[in-house]
């Protein structure tokens, strides 16, 4: 039977590998991507906890507002990255070493 | 519509005119090609004057919540309502006279401030955590376009990228902390949760797991408030970003970074039922170790990292990290009196900073340099700039009778006065090490000669927008009863 706690596992280790992803990759659209999974274990979480130990809805609702806001980060962090692209032709985020100190 | 909610709408007035100016902005900025720059302008005046205007009246409208206890509306979110108005209608009034910026189109840029505006209103009054994270998100996916608003400057982007970066992490770890603290305590709400740890039901053999939940929530407060270790980002954005919007971030997401985390550890996490000026954690877990620990690891890691730096606006930012420290102090003593500390100190912090970075600015448009080396010698050529950067730097060292000594004072007295005498020995030792580098400004400011170009010209406004920031850093001292009265109306807040 397959109860809360094996959500929970699957989620501490989605947060664990975005945070590795975030950590160790050097393209920024990978480092983007492992944003995305810390974000979606949060849902896991937040849709597990609904389901099996708080008795409402209140999580579930929050997934959906969860959803939308990583869409629209991914937006954001894109244009970003374009914009850098357009300047230093690469998404190398070793390139982005002009400010420091 | 429900009558319920029709009537929580007259108490938001002040958001929805910041939504509206915003919505008009953004028609004027692609309606009127001839007149939009100075429409655009006009119309964000208006609307943060209008929204500041609509903001004081609530000041007396007792402690509530909007909208099903989604926003408080007490004296400490309109406190915070009307400073973060006052802070954003001051940048905006610097913006046009900063040559990074008025060399680009800056009407999206007023559509953008409007919307950090908004955002910054909503983060400083959420009492439900889905609503603490929206309203963040709102704020910081807004700055982020903000530092990379020169599209083609090469400094600009790749502070705009780490930004986000680090941003997004930051808050998607504050995220799966608040998914934990939802389970552990079945509710989203900080009354509820509030209740469920005082009840002892949550924290049952889960007392590590809570304090896992809020390390994490804290890293989105400290990535907000930009304290140690969430500090990274700070001096590198507040490099590459356009001056103006360096001094924006420097003081008003900083600001409201406060407001919530004061607001989530004191109606969300502390026992409120012991007396009314002073709280106490729960014993299950003991967060006010880890916020004086926090605290001080951020104003000696800012102080020390200031020492060596040249570019003034990185030194700035460093010291903007040992503000944060000090300010943290006032809430980590848990009391009302350290409430009323961290709101005087950011009344004085708004004028001196910003104050600051204004100087900043104007010698950028003159000389295009923030090296500190280019400021030699800067009193011949410009006493009136020379002379309102000492008093700010001074003001930011925390030297009588300057504003910034009460922020200090107070901040120190909460500490002394809650039996913490040595973690204000640590904050006074701070602020020693941080002369050094403020006085090296000065210095070169006003005794070293350095290459003797021409006089500025100064723009009236430019010398009339230093006056205003001026005149409160060096007058301050004579209101003081006043706003020691204010904020020590402030404190109240809703605890559901």
């Amino acid at each position: 039977m397959i109860g809360l706690n094996h959500y929970l596992f699957v989620s501490a280790a989605l947060f664990s590998l975005g945070v590795m992803g975030v950590l160790t990759r050097k393209n920024a659209v990978n480092v983007l991507m492992g944003i995305e999974l810390i974000l979606n274990s949060a849902n896991i979480n937040l849709v597990a906890f609904s389901r099996y130990s708080v008795a409402s809805l209140d999580g579930q609702i929050f997934a959906v507002f969860v959803i939308i806001i990583a869409a629209a980060e991914a937006a954001v962090a894109l244009a970003i990255v374009l914009s850098m692209y357009r300047i230093v032709k690469s998404v190398n985020l070793d390139q982005a070493d002009t400010l420091k100190g | 519509m429900n009558p319920e909610i029709l009537q929580d709408l007259e108490s938001f007035v002040p958001e929805i005119v910041l939504t509206v100016a915003l919505l008009l902005v953004v028609l004027a900025d692609i309606s009127l090609p001839k007149l939009r720059t100075r429409v655009t302008f006009l119309v964000t005046a208006v609307g943060l004057l209008a929204a500041l205007c609509f903001t004081v009246p609530l000041f007396g409208a007792g402690e509530k919540a909007l909208f099903y206890n989604m926003v408080a509306l007490d004296r400490m979110a309109v406190f915070f309502k009307g400073f973060l108005i006052l802070a954003s209608f001051l940048v905006l009034l610097a913006a046009p006279g900063s040559k990074e910026l008025s060399s680009t189109h800056l009407g999206e840029f007023y559509a953008l401030l409007l919307g950090v505006t908004l955002g910054m209103l909503l983060l400083a009054s959420s009492v439900d955590m889905l609503m603490l994270y929206l309203s963040l998100e709102m704020v910081s996916l807004t700055s982020y376009i903000m530092v990379g608003y020169l599209r083609h400057d090469r400094q600009s982007n790749e502070a705009s990228l780490k930004y986000i970066l680090f941003g997004a992490v930051s808050t998607g770890s504050m995220l799966y902390g608040i998914t934990l603290l939802f389970g552990l305590t079945g509710s989203t709400k900080m009354p509820a949760i509030r209740e469920a740890l005082a009840s002892g039901g949550a924290s049952g053999g889960n007392g590590m797991a809570l304090l896992v939940a809020t390390a994490l929530i804290l890293a989105g407060f400290g990535f907000k408030t930009a304290a140690v270790p969430f500090h990274f980002w700070c001096p590198d954005v507040y490099t590459g970003a356009p001056t103006p919007v360096t001094a924006f971030l420097s003081v008003a997401p900083k600001a409201a970074g406060f407001a919530t985390l004061i607001r989530f550890f004191f109606s969300g996490m502390s026992d409120t039922t012991t007396s009314a000026s002073q709280w106490s954690a729960f014993s299950a877990m003991n967060w006010t170790s880890l916020l004086i620990l926090i605290s001080i690891i951020t104003m000696t890691l800012g102080n020390i990292a200031a020492l060596r730096q040249d570019n003034l606006k990185r030194l700035l930012a460093y010291s903007s990290i040992a503000h944060a420290g000090y300010m943290m102090m006032g809430a980590a003593v848990l009391s009302y009196e350290g409430v009323q500390a961290v709101l005087i100190y950011l009344i004085t912090y708004l004028f001196m900073n910003l104050g600051a970075f204004l100087v900043v600015i104007e010698i950028f448009n003159q000389t295009n340099s923030f090296n500190v080396n280019d400021y030699r010698g800067l009193y011949r050529r410009s006493p009136f700039l020379a002379i309102s950067m000492t008093i700010f730097l001074l003001s930011l060292m925390g030297i009588p009778p300057f504003a910034g000594f009460f922020g200090k004072l107070f901040v120190f007295a909460a500490a002394v006065n809650h039996n913490l005498a040595w973690f204000a020995v640590i904050g006074a030792l701070n602020s020693v090490v941080a002369v050094y580098y403020y006085a090296r400004v000065i210095k070169a400011m006003i005794i070293e000669g350095g290459d003797e170009g021409a006089g500025f010209k100064l723009a009236g406004t430019s010398r009339a927008l230093v006056w205003i920031m001026l005149l409160p850093t060096v007058g301050m001292v004579l209101f003081w009863d006043r706003i020691q009265a204010l904020t020590g109306r402030s404190w109240k807040f809703f605890i559901g």
